[in-house]
């Protein structure tokens, strides 16, 4: 259950920003991929018990989850999830071109 | 003064793209930790796996097989007890727990503290034995330069398509306990190699038995190759 202890950096992340810009907070927005290694239902329950009494709390949760690419970094062709990760043409080892990211997107800040 | 007074401010919504690491903060503390070890010459080996996959008894063995055990030292990631660390000390490998409470994995801030007051003077290889689980500690980068995976045969042949994040980040798969196979018909470690390689782009596998020490010669070889390729660019 590391959603948690990831909720906790994004709000610290979040809250700098704001105060930054002197604003409230409308909309977060992250991206999570697929072998990010982070289950996005847990992050969006760990998101909405953790946001009371922050910056956060009137701010919803909208996560884009990122599908996993692998290709052949070579040719750049592209190795299906399942597959054994070695292009057929190339015998190259695939490279993960998505798919790891654990990213703050997008902040959507309410000025006065 | 005015409370009576309805104000009807404009509030302008701004998008502010911001597109960093949401573990920037552990991150930077990871890169600081990395730092510290390539400048000692010590090579950081991040060990991950299961509870009861044989972390710790890998370390044990890897302390029996070496002729030089004072280049080894280990800090040991647990929830609760110290168990871990102080049989790596019976061993003659230099540990020092971290006791990390309900937390499920190690991270970089952690780590850090816990190397406050632990002498690495005269070490090479620094083993993190993370905690026993197959899915936080892979999210969180602690400065290690390797990661490696300790995978018992009796765990279940396709636990790293299960579990691909922790098998695509690790560098080498320890295949461990296999002086169990003779007891066990029903497991073919060749479907083990098929599912990492579906997982693991470069695919490199150890099978180990702190059992009987088969494999430490080749564990050993392993980590003198990486730490010669790793660490020469920082003396270059």
């Amino acid at each position: 259950m590391h959603e948690y202890s990831i909720i906790q950096s994004l709000v610290d992340s979040v809250e700098s920003l704001a105060r930054e810009h002197s604003a409230s907070v409308h909309h977060v927005y992250v991206g999570i991929g697929e072998l990010a290694g982070v289950d996005c239902d847990l992050l969006q329950t760990a998101y909405d018990t953790f946001r009371f009494a922050t910056i956060c709390e009137n701010a919803p949760l909208t996560i884009d989850r990122i599908a996993a690419q692998w290709q052949c970094p070579r040719c750049g062709g592209p190795i299906a999830r399942g597959e054994i990760l070695k292009c057929t043409l190339c015998d190259e080892p695939a490279k993960l071109a998505a798919g790891d990211e654990i990213v703050l997107k997008r902040v959507e800040l309410e000025v006065a | 003064m005015c409370q009576d007074h309805q104000h009807d401010h404009e509030t302008n919504v701004v998008p502010v793209e911001v597109g960093h690491r949401i573990l920037k903060r552990n991150d930077a503390a990871a890169v600081h930790n990395r730092e510290h070890f390539l400048a000692d010459g010590i090579l950081a080996v991040n060990v991950m796996g299961s509870p009861g996959a044989g972390k710790t008894a890998v370390l044990e063995a890897t302390a029996r097989n070496t002729t030089n055990s004072a280049k080894f030292a280990a800090i040991a990631g647990d929830l609760a007890t110290e168990h871990d660390s102080e049989r790596l000390n019976l061993a003659g490998l230099r540990s020092k727990a971290i006791q990390t409470g309900q937390a499920c994995h190690l991270d970089a801030e952690l780590l850090h503290k816990a190397l406050h007051g632990f002498s690495l003077k005269g070490v090479d290889y620094l083993f993190i034995e993370n905690v026993g689980n197959l899915v936080c500690p892979a999210v969180y980068d602690l400065g290690q330069s390797l990661n490696v995976v300790a995978l018992s045969v009796t765990e279940g042949e396709d636990k790293p398509l299960k579990y691909p994040t922790m098998f695509q980040r690790a560098d080498l798969v320890l295949i461990t306990k296999i002086d169990l196979l003779r007891h066990l018909p029903n497991v073919n470690v060749n479907k083990i190699y098929d599912a990492i390689s579906r997982v693991m782009p470069s695919p490199r596998v150890i099978q180990v038995s702190a059992l009987d020490d088969t494999g430490f010669e080749e564990w050993l070889a392993w980590l003198e190759t990486k730490r010669a390729e790793l660490l020469q660019p920082a003396y270059a």
